[in-house]
């Protein structure tokens, strides 16, 4: 990451989505989805066909804010996992390292403590991954400075 | 903060729709929803209140193409304008990489506005951005309307920086997309220069 960047290269990204992978079935989860606090998909596993993925990243990300901004007007730092009971699926949306959020949509052949016991897991695998994804992203960005006056035209055409 | 993901070769932008309650940001988005493609565009998120005043956020996802082999996509997103909201404004100014500011011109307006503006350096000086470099732009809305203030008289008040500025009237779809354009791009350039 360099100031005001996230970048993720194909090396972080298979890595996240190994480690979703195996929350997955560890789990016995239906989806799991990997967001940036901004509300940008970065991952997901499972059976995302049925899902507005862009929507949902948006909308867990406005829940952690939301959620982050009650727990500091108790004088919390932030609300770390929330969990949404539904009649037929129910989300488990933890935060992981500060900046990124993972959700896990799950049923009956699961429960909230089997989820909340392997995202505990895979969170510390993520954020290993983070670390290094943030200390070497430095330098790649030719293409953006690159970037001519032509080329952001051409998007309008 | 602008997301790049190379794995996907994809770069993820934030704007945000601010100014005062009523001024039009909503609109703007819907008629943005209602004029692109829908293979340009995702899904429309409304977060209202019953009386249909935006209560934490729209969201509107947009792609818009590629530049250098890496498509562009664009998240664009609406505060709840009245100043009570002002801790939901916060939250969704965070990780923002360009902001519209959409001026209500009726003359009625003006004192909301002004403070809208000043609420918005705030917010953004709050969350580590220099409010006199962030990418800005500049809409005056209902300009169809009677009773609206002069654009000499708009720019005094609003546009210190003299930022790019477009008049509009975004239920008729006037200087909606010349607004996003110019936002886009300057958040493009932004982002070539190392954002901040």
């Amino acid at each position: 990451m360099t100031l005001g960047r996230f970048i993720l290269r194909e090396a972080e990204f298979q890595a996240f989505q190994a480690i979703l992978r195996k929350l997955l079935s560890d789990s016995y989860a239906k989806v799991v989805f990997l967001v940036d606090k901004n509300g940008t998909l970065l991952a997901s596993v499972g059976a995302t066909e049925g899902f507005d993925t862009t929507s949902l990243a948006s909308l867990a990300a406005g829940n952690i804010a939301a959620t982050g901004g009650l727990a500091n007007l108790i004088g919390e730092k932030e609300f770390s996992i929330l969990f949404h009971e539904g009649e037929r699926d129910n989300m488990h949306i933890s935060v992981v390292a500060d900046r990124l959020i993972l959700v896990v949509v799950f049923d009956r052949r699961s429960s909230v403590g089997l989820v909340r016991l392997r995202v505990r897991r895979a969170s510390g695998d993520l954020e290993k991954i983070l670390a290094s994804a943030v200390a070497g992203s430095a330098g790649e960005l030719e293409f953006i400075e690159e970037l001519t006056e032509a080329d952001i035209e051409s998007l309008f055409k | 903060m602008s997301f790049i993901n190379y794995s996907s070769r994809e770069i993820n932008c934030k704007i945000v729709y601010y100014g005062p309650g009523l001024c039009g940001k909503t609109t703007n988005l819907q008629y943005i929803y209602k004029r692109m493609t829908p293979e340009t565009r995702g899904k429309m998120i409304s977060l209202a209140t019953e009386t249909e005043r935006t209560l934490f956020f729209d969201f509107l996802p947009l792609s818009l193409g590629e530049v250098r082999g890496f498509k562009t996509r664009f998240h664009l997103y609406t505060v709840p304008g009245q100043v009570f909201y002002d801790a939901s404004r916060r939250l969704i100014l965070r990780g923002v990489d360009g902001v519209v500011f959409c001026a209500d011109s009726q003359l009625t307006r003006m004192d909301a506005n002004v403070e809208s503006m000043e609420n918005l350096r705030v917010n953004l000086q709050e969350q580590g951005r220099n409010p006199d470099r962030a990418p800005l732009v500049i809409q005056y809305n209902k300009r169809d309307l009677q009773n609206t203030a002069s654009l000499a008289e708009l720019h005094a008040l609003l546009n210190q920086r003299n930022v790019p500025e477009f008049e509009a009237s975004a239920n008729r779809g006037i200087g909606v997309f010349e607004t996003l354009k110019s936002v886009i791009k300057l958040v493009l350039i932004d982002l070539k220069r190392g954002g901040r």
